[in-house]
Protein backbone atom coordinates (compact mmCIF):
# COMPACT_ATOMS: atom_id res chain seq x y z
CA UNK A 1 0.00 0.00 0.00
CA UNK A 2 1.42 3.09 -1.00
CA UNK A 3 2.15 6.12 1.55
CA UNK A 4 0.03 9.01 -0.16
CA UNK A 5 2.21 12.48 0.23
CA UNK A 6 -0.50 15.30 0.86
CA UNK A 7 -1.11 18.12 -1.27
CA UNK A 8 1.23 16.01 -4.42
CA UNK A 9 0.43 15.64 -7.97
CA UNK A 10 -2.43 19.27 -8.04
CA UNK A 11 0.14 20.52 -11.15
CA UNK A 12 1.15 17.41 -12.94
CA UNK A 13 1.33 17.46 -16.69
CA UNK A 14 -0.58 14.19 -18.57
CA UNK A 15 1.76 10.86 -18.93
CA UNK A 16 2.73 9.68 -21.95
CA UNK A 17 1.61 5.87 -21.81
CA UNK A 18 5.24 5.02 -23.06
CA UNK A 19 6.87 6.04 -20.19
CA UNK A 20 7.23 3.26 -18.02
CA UNK A 21 6.40 3.53 -14.21
CA UNK A 22 8.26 5.49 -12.18
CA UNK A 23 9.96 7.90 -15.02
CA UNK A 24 9.44 10.94 -15.79
CA UNK A 25 10.24 12.05 -19.93
CA UNK A 26 12.78 14.22 -20.31
CA UNK A 27 14.25 16.49 -23.78
CA UNK A 28 17.62 16.66 -23.35
CA UNK A 29 19.72 13.91 -22.42
CA UNK A 30 21.43 13.80 -19.48
CA UNK A 31 24.82 12.04 -18.98
CA UNK A 32 25.36 9.42 -16.05
CA UNK A 33 28.66 7.38 -15.75
CA UNK A 34 30.90 5.86 -12.77
CA UNK A 35 34.33 7.69 -13.90
CA UNK A 36 35.96 9.59 -16.42
CA UNK A 37 34.88 9.56 -20.28
CA UNK A 38 37.47 7.73 -22.01
CA UNK A 39 39.15 9.34 -24.79
CA UNK A 40 38.99 6.35 -27.65
CA UNK A 41 40.25 6.82 -31.50
CA UNK A 42 38.44 5.57 -34.10
CA UNK A 43 41.12 4.42 -35.67
CA UNK A 44 42.07 2.31 -32.81
CA UNK A 45 38.72 0.78 -31.74
CA UNK A 46 38.13 -2.90 -32.11
CA UNK A 47 35.43 -4.92 -31.00
CA UNK A 48 35.99 -8.45 -30.05
CA UNK A 49 34.03 -11.29 -29.18
CA UNK A 50 34.66 -13.88 -26.98
CA UNK A 51 32.62 -17.55 -27.21
CA UNK A 52 33.75 -19.97 -25.43
CA UNK A 53 36.57 -21.64 -27.16
CA UNK A 54 39.01 -18.77 -26.77
CA UNK A 55 39.91 -17.41 -30.13
CA UNK A 56 38.55 -14.16 -30.16
CA UNK A 57 36.67 -12.81 -33.38
CA UNK A 58 38.24 -9.30 -34.03
CA UNK A 59 36.76 -6.38 -35.74
CA UNK A 60 38.14 -2.79 -36.75
CA UNK A 61 35.73 0.47 -36.92
CA UNK A 62 35.82 -0.24 -40.91
CA UNK A 63 35.23 -3.75 -40.72
CA UNK A 64 32.69 -3.59 -38.04
CA UNK A 65 30.77 -1.26 -39.55
CA UNK A 66 30.60 -2.79 -42.72
CA UNK A 67 28.44 -5.73 -40.95
CA UNK A 68 25.57 -3.57 -41.91
CA UNK A 69 24.67 -0.29 -40.25
CA UNK A 70 20.99 0.66 -39.79
CA UNK A 71 18.93 3.31 -38.36
CA UNK A 72 16.79 2.48 -35.46
CA UNK A 73 14.46 4.84 -33.37
CA UNK A 74 13.41 3.81 -29.99
CA UNK A 75 13.02 4.88 -26.05
CA UNK A 76 15.46 4.12 -23.68
CA UNK A 77 15.11 4.68 -19.88
CA UNK A 78 17.54 5.57 -17.22
CA UNK A 79 17.38 3.88 -13.72
CA UNK A 80 17.51 7.30 -12.48
CA UNK A 81 13.90 8.33 -13.52
CA UNK A 82 14.46 10.06 -16.91
CA UNK A 83 13.21 8.28 -20.24
CA UNK A 84 14.28 9.77 -23.68
CA UNK A 85 11.44 9.09 -26.01
CA UNK A 86 11.86 8.74 -30.34
CA UNK A 87 15.53 8.99 -29.90
CA UNK A 88 17.02 8.48 -33.09
CA UNK A 89 20.25 6.40 -33.82
CA UNK A 90 22.33 4.11 -36.74
CA UNK A 91 24.43 1.27 -35.74
CA UNK A 92 24.92 -2.77 -36.11
CA UNK A 93 22.18 -5.25 -34.87
CA UNK A 94 23.73 -7.36 -32.57
CA UNK A 95 22.10 -10.26 -34.98
CA UNK A 96 25.11 -9.65 -37.67
CA UNK A 97 27.90 -9.54 -35.46
CA UNK A 98 26.60 -13.19 -34.07
CA UNK A 99 26.54 -14.53 -37.40
CA UNK A 100 30.39 -14.76 -37.06
CA UNK A 101 30.38 -16.11 -33.55
CA UNK A 102 29.70 -19.78 -32.76
CA UNK A 103 28.61 -19.94 -29.23
CA UNK A 104 26.37 -22.39 -27.49
CA UNK A 105 26.50 -19.74 -23.96
CA UNK A 106 23.87 -18.05 -22.86
CA UNK A 107 25.09 -14.82 -21.73
CA UNK A 108 26.83 -11.98 -22.53
CA UNK A 109 29.30 -9.63 -20.19
CA UNK A 110 29.92 -6.00 -22.14
CA UNK A 111 33.08 -4.48 -21.78
CA UNK A 112 33.91 -1.10 -21.99
CA UNK A 113 37.21 0.94 -22.63
CA UNK A 114 37.31 2.37 -19.23
CA UNK A 115 36.31 -1.14 -17.59
CA UNK A 116 33.06 -0.77 -17.36
CA UNK A 117 31.19 -4.05 -17.48
CA UNK A 118 27.02 -5.54 -17.87
CA UNK A 119 25.78 -8.25 -18.28
CA UNK A 120 22.96 -9.53 -20.65
CA UNK A 121 21.23 -12.83 -21.69
CA UNK A 122 22.08 -12.92 -25.02
CA UNK A 123 18.76 -13.83 -26.24
CA UNK A 124 17.87 -10.21 -25.10
CA UNK A 125 21.22 -8.90 -27.55
CA UNK A 126 18.94 -10.71 -30.48
CA UNK A 127 16.03 -10.44 -32.97
CA UNK A 128 16.48 -6.81 -33.50
CA UNK A 129 16.81 -5.81 -29.72
CA UNK A 130 20.16 -4.33 -29.66
CA UNK A 131 22.57 -2.27 -31.78
CA UNK A 132 26.20 -1.58 -31.44
CA UNK A 133 25.42 2.45 -32.20
CA UNK A 134 27.71 4.99 -33.80
CA UNK A 135 25.69 7.88 -34.06
CA UNK A 136 22.50 9.52 -32.22
CA UNK A 137 20.41 12.53 -33.41
CA UNK A 138 22.37 12.34 -37.01
CA UNK A 139 25.60 13.10 -36.06
CA UNK A 140 28.87 10.54 -34.25
CA UNK A 141 27.69 9.58 -30.39
CA UNK A 142 29.42 12.33 -28.63
CA UNK A 143 32.35 11.08 -26.15
CA UNK A 144 29.94 11.81 -22.83
CA UNK A 145 27.65 9.39 -24.16
CA UNK A 146 29.71 7.06 -25.07
CA UNK A 147 30.96 7.62 -28.06
CA UNK A 148 33.02 6.53 -30.75
CA UNK A 149 30.61 3.50 -30.23
CA UNK A 150 28.23 2.13 -27.24
CA UNK A 151 25.59 -1.03 -26.73
CA UNK A 152 21.93 0.29 -26.96
CA UNK A 153 19.30 -2.38 -25.48
CA UNK A 154 16.29 -0.11 -24.96
CA UNK A 155 14.01 -2.31 -23.77
CA UNK A 156 16.33 -2.61 -20.51
CA UNK A 157 17.44 0.30 -18.13
CA UNK A 158 19.53 2.23 -19.85
CA UNK A 159 22.92 1.24 -17.49
CA UNK A 160 22.56 -1.81 -19.62
CA UNK A 161 23.50 -0.01 -22.85
CA UNK A 162 27.53 -0.14 -21.91
CA UNK A 163 29.14 3.18 -23.44
CA UNK A 164 32.37 3.10 -25.26
CA UNK A 165 32.33 -0.50 -26.03
CA UNK A 166 34.78 -2.37 -27.08
CA UNK A 167 33.56 -6.47 -26.97
CA UNK A 168 31.49 -8.85 -25.13
CA UNK A 169 32.50 -11.77 -23.43
CA UNK A 170 30.46 -14.71 -23.49
CA UNK A 171 29.70 -16.69 -20.40
CA UNK A 172 28.07 -20.00 -19.07
CA UNK A 173 25.42 -18.39 -16.42
CA UNK A 174 24.62 -14.82 -15.71
CA UNK A 175 27.18 -13.10 -13.60
CA UNK A 176 26.66 -9.58 -12.26
CA UNK A 177 28.82 -6.35 -13.69
CA UNK A 178 29.90 -3.22 -12.64
CA UNK A 179 26.78 -1.90 -11.41
CA UNK A 180 24.82 -5.44 -10.91
CA UNK A 181 27.71 -5.93 -8.31
CA UNK A 182 27.23 -2.65 -6.26
CA UNK A 183 23.36 -3.23 -6.05
CA UNK A 184 21.51 -2.92 -9.48
CA UNK A 185 18.81 -5.65 -10.59
CA UNK A 186 20.43 -8.46 -12.75
CA UNK A 187 17.93 -7.74 -15.34
CA UNK A 188 16.83 -4.51 -15.49
CA UNK A 189 13.65 -4.43 -17.14
CA UNK A 190 12.10 -0.92 -16.83
CA UNK A 191 8.69 -1.38 -17.37
CA UNK A 192 8.38 -3.63 -13.50
CA UNK A 193 10.68 -1.51 -11.78
CA UNK A 194 14.10 -4.16 -11.83
CA UNK A 195 16.05 -1.54 -10.40
CA UNK A 196 17.99 -2.33 -7.23
CA UNK A 197 18.85 -5.99 -6.46
CA UNK B 1 29.51 -4.58 1.87
CA UNK B 2 26.23 -3.17 0.38
CA UNK B 3 23.32 -3.07 2.43
CA UNK B 4 19.92 -4.44 1.50
CA UNK B 5 18.27 -1.99 -0.28
CA UNK B 6 14.07 -1.26 0.15
CA UNK B 7 11.49 0.61 0.39
CA UNK B 8 10.63 2.36 3.43
CA UNK B 9 7.70 4.85 4.92
CA UNK B 10 9.24 8.53 5.72
CA UNK B 11 7.59 11.51 7.94
CA UNK B 12 8.87 14.68 7.78
CA UNK B 13 10.49 15.99 11.17
CA UNK B 14 12.27 19.28 9.73
CA UNK B 15 12.13 21.24 7.01
CA UNK B 16 14.32 24.75 6.46
CA UNK B 17 15.06 27.04 3.91
CA UNK B 18 19.51 26.10 3.05
CA UNK B 19 19.62 29.04 0.58
CA UNK B 20 16.78 30.85 -1.23
CA UNK B 21 16.53 28.38 -4.09
CA UNK B 22 17.13 25.18 -1.72
CA UNK B 23 16.04 23.06 1.28
CA UNK B 24 16.60 20.75 3.95
CA UNK B 25 14.62 18.41 4.80
CA UNK B 26 15.14 15.79 7.73
CA UNK B 27 13.04 12.69 7.09
CA UNK B 28 12.72 9.96 9.98
CA UNK B 29 12.68 6.33 9.17
CA UNK B 30 12.16 3.72 11.62
CA UNK B 31 13.37 0.67 9.87
CA UNK B 32 16.17 2.55 7.69
CA UNK B 33 19.74 0.42 8.10
CA UNK B 34 21.71 3.57 8.16
CA UNK B 35 23.99 4.39 4.76
CA UNK B 36 27.67 5.05 4.19
CA UNK B 37 28.45 8.70 3.06
CA UNK B 38 27.95 9.48 -0.28
CA UNK B 39 24.97 7.18 -0.77
CA UNK B 40 21.45 8.76 -2.70
CA UNK B 41 17.87 7.23 -2.41
CA UNK B 42 15.04 7.48 -4.75
CA UNK B 43 12.00 9.41 -3.40
CA UNK B 44 8.62 8.48 -4.60
CA UNK B 45 5.35 10.56 -3.68
CA UNK B 46 1.96 9.41 -4.85
CA UNK B 47 -0.86 11.70 -5.39
CA UNK B 48 -4.49 10.95 -3.68
CA UNK B 49 -5.30 9.13 -7.06
CA UNK B 50 -2.07 7.00 -7.47
CA UNK B 51 -0.25 9.05 -9.43
CA UNK B 52 3.77 8.32 -9.09
CA UNK B 53 6.89 10.18 -9.71
CA UNK B 54 10.47 9.67 -8.46
CA UNK B 55 13.72 11.44 -7.67
CA UNK B 56 17.33 10.63 -6.85
CA UNK B 57 18.50 12.32 -4.33
CA UNK B 58 22.04 12.13 -2.85
CA UNK B 59 22.13 11.93 1.51
CA UNK B 60 23.55 14.67 3.07
CA UNK B 61 23.80 12.63 6.25
CA UNK B 62 25.78 9.36 6.85
CA UNK B 63 25.82 6.80 9.68
CA UNK B 64 23.44 4.69 11.97
CA UNK B 65 20.89 6.91 12.92
CA UNK B 66 17.29 7.19 11.58
CA UNK B 67 17.29 10.17 10.79
CA UNK B 68 17.94 11.71 7.38
CA UNK B 69 18.72 14.41 5.83
CA UNK B 70 18.63 15.55 2.41
CA UNK B 71 18.98 19.06 0.70
CA UNK B 72 17.39 19.80 -2.56
CA UNK B 73 17.95 22.12 -5.27
CA UNK B 74 14.57 23.30 -6.75
CA UNK B 75 14.73 22.56 -10.53
CA UNK B 76 12.22 25.41 -11.90
CA UNK B 77 10.98 23.29 -14.57
CA UNK B 78 11.00 20.22 -12.31
CA UNK B 79 7.98 18.64 -10.89
CA UNK B 80 9.30 16.72 -7.94
CA UNK B 81 11.79 18.86 -6.68
CA UNK B 82 9.34 22.56 -6.36
CA UNK B 83 7.54 20.35 -4.27
CA UNK B 84 9.89 19.24 -1.82
CA UNK B 85 11.55 22.91 -1.74
CA UNK B 86 8.10 24.87 -1.39
CA UNK B 87 5.11 22.43 -0.22
CA UNK B 88 6.23 19.86 1.81
CA UNK B 89 5.64 19.65 5.72
CA UNK B 90 6.80 18.82 8.89
CA UNK B 91 4.58 15.81 9.36
CA UNK B 92 3.92 14.78 5.75
CA UNK B 93 4.78 11.52 4.97
CA UNK B 94 6.61 9.94 1.50
CA UNK B 95 8.42 6.80 0.62
CA UNK B 96 12.27 6.41 0.40
CA UNK B 97 13.85 3.30 -1.28
CA UNK B 98 17.64 2.77 -0.22
CA UNK B 99 20.15 3.17 0.77
CA UNK B 100 21.36 3.01 -2.82
CA UNK B 101 24.87 3.33 -4.45
CA UNK B 102 27.92 1.65 -3.55
CA UNK B 103 30.40 3.30 -5.73
CA UNK B 104 30.56 6.86 -4.87
CA UNK B 105 30.82 6.40 -1.47
CA UNK B 106 33.81 7.15 1.57
CA UNK B 107 34.23 5.42 4.84
CA UNK B 108 36.31 6.39 7.75
CA UNK B 109 38.95 3.98 8.42
CA UNK B 110 40.84 3.68 5.04
CA UNK B 111 44.04 1.62 4.95
CA UNK B 112 45.52 3.30 1.96
CA UNK B 113 46.46 6.48 3.60
CA UNK B 114 45.70 8.46 0.78
CA UNK B 115 44.27 12.03 1.13
CA UNK B 116 40.61 12.64 -0.07
CA UNK B 117 39.93 15.45 -2.60
CA UNK B 118 36.06 16.71 -3.09
CA UNK B 119 35.45 18.60 -6.36
CA UNK B 120 31.65 20.17 -5.81
CA UNK B 121 30.07 21.99 -8.01
CA UNK B 122 26.63 24.04 -6.84
CA UNK B 123 24.22 21.60 -5.10
CA UNK B 124 26.77 18.95 -5.86
CA UNK B 125 28.43 19.43 -2.37
CA UNK B 126 25.74 17.06 -0.94
CA UNK B 127 27.25 13.66 -0.88
CA UNK B 128 30.65 15.73 0.03
CA UNK B 129 28.33 17.13 2.91
CA UNK B 130 28.03 13.59 4.10
CA UNK B 131 31.37 12.62 3.87
CA UNK B 132 32.70 15.64 5.49
CA UNK B 133 30.78 14.84 8.37
CA UNK B 134 31.65 11.24 8.58
CA UNK B 135 35.38 12.24 8.53
CA UNK B 136 34.29 14.58 11.65
CA UNK B 137 32.30 12.32 13.27
CA UNK B 138 34.62 9.33 13.23
CA UNK B 139 37.71 11.76 13.81
CA UNK B 140 39.15 10.19 10.65
CA UNK B 141 43.13 11.40 10.07
CA UNK B 142 42.31 11.12 6.69
CA UNK B 143 43.31 14.60 5.12
CA UNK B 144 40.70 16.07 3.71
CA UNK B 145 40.14 19.27 1.31
CA UNK B 146 37.04 20.45 -0.48
CA UNK B 147 36.85 22.44 -3.47
CA UNK B 148 33.61 24.01 -4.05
CA UNK B 149 32.62 25.83 -7.02
CA UNK B 150 29.46 27.60 -6.25
CA UNK B 151 27.46 30.91 -7.74
CA UNK B 152 27.79 33.28 -4.87
CA UNK B 153 27.80 32.96 -1.41
CA UNK B 154 23.99 33.58 -0.58
CA UNK B 155 24.22 29.73 -2.73
CA UNK B 156 26.63 27.88 -0.36
CA UNK B 157 24.96 24.76 1.34
CA UNK B 158 26.01 23.71 4.61
CA UNK B 159 27.53 27.16 5.18
CA UNK B 160 27.66 26.35 9.23
CA UNK B 161 28.92 23.17 8.81
CA UNK B 162 31.80 23.84 6.37
CA UNK B 163 32.55 27.11 8.65
CA UNK B 164 33.33 24.90 11.56
CA UNK B 165 35.49 22.63 9.22
CA UNK B 166 37.50 26.20 8.73
CA UNK B 167 37.58 27.35 11.84
CA UNK B 168 39.33 24.38 13.24
CA UNK B 169 42.26 24.09 13.25
CA UNK B 170 42.73 20.37 14.25
CA UNK B 171 44.96 18.79 12.05
CA UNK B 172 41.81 16.47 11.00
CA UNK B 173 39.87 19.47 10.29
CA UNK B 174 38.90 19.63 6.45
CA UNK B 175 40.41 22.37 4.26
CA UNK B 176 37.61 23.82 2.60
CA UNK B 177 37.85 26.11 -0.85
CA UNK B 178 35.60 28.11 -2.29
CA UNK B 179 35.43 29.29 -5.87
CA UNK B 180 33.13 31.97 -6.60
CA UNK B 181 31.84 32.19 -10.50
CA UNK B 182 29.35 35.49 -10.07
CA UNK B 183 29.78 37.09 -6.73
CA UNK B 184 32.68 36.73 -4.18
CA UNK B 185 32.36 37.75 -0.33
CA UNK B 186 32.76 41.46 0.44
CA UNK B 187 36.82 41.35 1.36
CA UNK B 188 37.53 38.11 -0.62
CA UNK B 189 40.88 38.59 -2.20
CA UNK B 190 39.46 37.27 -5.65
CA UNK B 191 37.49 38.98 -8.12
CA UNK B 192 34.54 36.19 -8.87
CA UNK B 193 35.52 34.15 -12.17
CA UNK B 194 34.82 30.74 -12.88
CA UNK B 195 36.96 27.70 -12.09
CA UNK B 196 39.88 27.89 -14.22
CA UNK B 197 42.63 24.92 -14.82
CA UNK B 198 45.46 26.91 -12.47
CA UNK B 199 42.63 27.15 -9.69
CA UNK B 200 42.22 23.86 -9.69
CA UNK B 201 46.21 23.03 -9.17
CA UNK B 202 46.05 25.18 -6.88
CA UNK B 203 43.14 23.79 -4.73
CA UNK B 204 43.84 20.31 -4.94
CA UNK B 205 45.83 17.67 -3.61
CA UNK B 206 48.83 17.39 -6.38
CA UNK B 207 49.35 14.27 -8.01
CA UNK B 208 52.35 13.60 -6.10
CA UNK B 209 50.31 12.90 -3.16
CA UNK B 210 47.71 10.00 -5.25
CA UNK B 211 45.07 11.19 -3.47
CA UNK B 212 41.55 9.84 -3.78
CA UNK B 213 39.10 12.09 -5.48
CA UNK B 214 35.32 12.64 -5.50
CA UNK B 215 33.73 14.94 -8.52
CA UNK B 216 29.84 16.22 -8.23
CA UNK B 217 28.33 18.49 -10.37
CA UNK B 218 26.51 19.37 -13.33
CA UNK B 219 27.29 17.49 -16.88
CA UNK B 220 29.81 20.13 -18.09
CA UNK B 221 31.21 21.12 -14.57
CA UNK B 222 32.22 17.19 -14.31
CA UNK B 223 33.92 16.72 -17.71
CA UNK B 224 35.39 20.15 -17.49
CA UNK B 225 37.36 18.88 -13.75
CA UNK B 226 38.14 15.32 -15.31
CA UNK B 227 39.81 16.71 -18.17
CA UNK B 228 41.77 19.05 -16.07
CA UNK B 229 43.00 16.57 -13.75
CA UNK B 230 44.25 14.47 -16.61
CA UNK B 231 46.25 17.23 -17.85
CA UNK B 232 47.02 17.69 -14.10
CA UNK B 233 48.85 14.38 -14.26
CA UNK B 234 46.01 12.75 -12.26
CA UNK B 235 45.09 9.37 -12.48
CA UNK B 236 40.94 9.90 -13.87
CA UNK B 237 40.31 6.41 -14.67
CA UNK B 238 40.87 6.33 -10.21
CA UNK B 239 38.50 9.27 -9.72
CA UNK B 240 34.78 8.78 -8.64
CA UNK B 241 32.32 11.34 -10.40
CA UNK B 242 28.42 12.07 -10.44
CA UNK B 243 27.30 14.09 -13.19
CA UNK B 244 23.41 15.60 -13.16
CA UNK B 245 21.91 17.83 -15.71
CA UNK B 246 22.03 17.23 -19.82
CA UNK B 247 25.28 17.56 -21.99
Amino acid sequence: MAVITRGFGAHRAARNDRLPPGQTQVEDWPVLSAGATPDVDPAAWEFVVVPESGDPVRWNWDSFRALGLEDFTVDIHCVTHWSRLGTQWRGVPLDRVFEHVDTSYDYVMAHSYGGYTTNVPLNELLDGQAWIAFEADGAPLEAEHGGPARLVVPHLYFWKSAKWVRGLRMMPQDEPGFWEERGYNLHGDPWTEERYS
Amino acid sequence: MITHAAWHAATVSTVAAETRNARRITLDIADWPGNAAGQHVDVRLTAEDGYQASRSYSLASAGPSTSVELAVDKVASGEVSPFLVDELQVGDQLEVHGPLGGWFVWRPGDPSGRPVQLIAGGSGVVPMAAMVRAHRDAADPTPFRLLYAVRSPDDVFFVAELARETSDDEADAVRVDFVYSRKAPAGDDRPPGRLTMERLAELVFPESQHPRIFVCGATPFVEQVLTWLKELGHDVDDVRAERFGGA
